[in-house]
């Protein structure tokens, strides 16, 4: 089959690889129509993850038919279409009954867990070093997914491919971003971040009763999309002083609850420093400038809720404001095994609509020219969308 | 061989003779289940059977009915260089110890150990239907 394949750093290619094969009794092979590009992939495209080989497949947020079912799987049969949660979690763990699925113990192949750069072993993902569980990525004809029962599901017919692929990653993140960061009705919300994940949490926040909510990027086609897509209010950040704006837009108070949802920040275009670039921490990726803005606007008592993809250290980070303001700071990978049924039945209700965050569709074979139209944010990209069969 | 010895909650198998006292760290993982469905009629669980003449075990309930807590260390102890030391020199008999544990986790709490995919070079060539289209370099 063919797939999208990292061979080094900004390098990609389209190859020949064997298909996938059921490896477990719990497995299913799912024939991908729909893999969405994401920001947590560009520091794997980048090369700052350590483990990554070159061939290894990208991609995990994605949607296709069962072709393939193993022997223990129980709710899905060949040509359902599911879509299928980015998270790997075995479903039966203490940590995925608590609905901390990202956080499962299962959710990793042994001797692959991550257990040296968390302490703790986490949840797998597809489309990551082996360290993050083992399963190769969905960029690519046809993926294997375990624990099929607990992570695919099946997609109701109203929903369109196009809307329901972002119930695998990207709205689960920003229901998160809005329950665990307490949203409650009344309450003023900053988002930062106006790109697929910052705009669900602004409509998850909505949804939630937040009475005022303010997205905050420096991308103009994001900002419009924001406002046109989700109602909320919208801040340039660098047109604008965004603390005292969000001051002044909360009765003095700052916004109740914060999130971070900036995916890998753009450095506002300030280049890594040399430093940083040989050892290879620090720069852009790394950078918490939105962390540290929504520690220093949030409410005294409130929320920070952190999204963004974080992949190692990051310096400068004011603990000092979280103790003293008494903010509660939160975050995860998403748990979206718990969330997708309830994003599904809002899809079909017509009552959460993500389609118009696939800005632009390529078939795999133009894979690498997708991937840098969304990396630099090019041509008003949001999310590329691969469409492994046209 | 040693033996088992019931205590309560806690199985723990006595230590061979002549064999050398020196702890080691007991590793030590939570698992879903009880007890007794853990060592179903005193049996150690796969795949940690195989290490019975090799690890003395403890188990105890855990708190909060997360399950029990099961623990194992080597029999005779070891020495070996300390965490990450160990690890980076490839003589890491407790990073083995916690893989083992995990295995047994898996298995108890789902069924199954999960298996990493292949790496492409050792699956075999296959192709599905309508798995074909040109292959194009980046």
């Amino acid at each position: 089959m063919r797939a999208l394949c990292w061979e080094g750093v900004d390098q990609l290619a389209v190859r020949q690889v064997p298909d996938p094969e059921l490896r477990n009794a719990h497995d299913m092979i799912v024939r991908v129509r729909r893999s969405a590009t994401c920001g947590a992939d560009l520091p794997l495209l980048a090369g700052r993850v350590p483990g990554l080989a070159a061939g290894d497949v990208l991609g995990h947020e994605f949607l296709g038919e069962v072709a393939e079912v193993g022997p223990a799987v129980r709710r899905h049969r060949v040509g359902d279409r599911v879509v299928v949660c980015a998270t790997v979690a075995c479903g039966h763990c203490w940590y995925c009954r608590q609905g901390l699925h990202s956080c499962c113990d299962n959710g990793a192949a042994p001797g692959t867990v991550g257990e040296a750069a968390w302490g703790q072993p986490t949840g797998g993902c597809y489309g990551r070093p082996r360290t993050t569980g083992g399963f190769a990525g969905s960029h690519a004809e046809y993926v294997r997914v375990p624990y099929a029962d607990v992570g695919a599901f099946t997609v109701p017919d109203p929903v369109s491919d196009d809307r329901a692929v972002f119930a695998s990653d990207a709205a689960p993140a920003g229901w998160m971003g809005a329950e665990l960061g307490a949203v409650r009705p009344g309450d003023v919300v900053a988002v930062w971040g106006a790109g697929a994940v910052g705009q669900l949490t602004a409509q998850a926040a909505t949804a939630l009763g937040a009475d005022r909510v303010i997205v905050i990027d420096r991308y103009p086609e994001r900002l419009r999309m924001a406002e046109r897509h989700t109602g909320a209010e919208t801040l340039h950040y660098e047109h604008t002083d965004v603390p005292a704006e969000l001051r002044e837009r909360s009765g003095g108070r700052g916004p109740d609850v914060c999130v971070e949802a900036v995916g890998v920040a753009d450095g506002g275009g300030r280049p890594a420093s040399l430093a940083d670039r040989f050892t290879g921490r620090g720069g852009p990726a790394e950078d918490p400038l939105a962390v540290r803005e929504a520690v220093h606007a949030c409410r005294k008592g409130g929320t920070v809720f952190v999204s963004g993809t974080f992949t190692g250290f990051v310096d400068a980070f004011p603990l000092g404001a979280v103790m003293n303001k008494g903010l509660t700071l939160r975050s995860a990978r998403q748990h979206g095994q718990r969330w997708i049924p309830m994003l599904l039945d809002r899809m079909a209700r017509d009552e959460l609509r993500t389609e118009h965050l696939a800005t632009h569709r390529f078939d795999l074979d133009q894979g690498p020219a997708g991937y840098a139209l969304f990396r630099d944010r090019a041509d008003g990209c949001v999310r590329t969308v691969f469409t492994p069969h046209g | 061989m040693g033996r088992l010895i019931r205590d309560g909650f806690t199985l723990q198998r006595t230590r061979r003779a002549g064999a050398d006292t020196r702890s080691g760290r007991w590793q030590v993982v939570t698992v879903g289940v009880s007890a007794a469905e853990l060592l179903p009629d005193g049996r150690w669980p796969e795949p940690l059977r195989p290490l019975a003449d090799a690890v003395e075990l403890h188990l105890r309930p855990a708190p909060g009915g997360r399950g029990t807590e099961l623990a194992i260390r080597p029999l005779g102890g070891v020495a070996t260089l300390p965490g990450m030391a160990a690890h980076l020199v490839g003589d890491d008999p407790d990073g083995y110890l916690r893989q083992v544990l995990r295995a047994v986790r898996q298995l108890a709490e789902t069924g199954e150990v999960l298996r990493a995919d292949r790496p492409g070079t050792e699956r075999p060539v296959g192709r599905r239907p309508g798995a074909d289209g040109p292959v194009v370099p980046g």
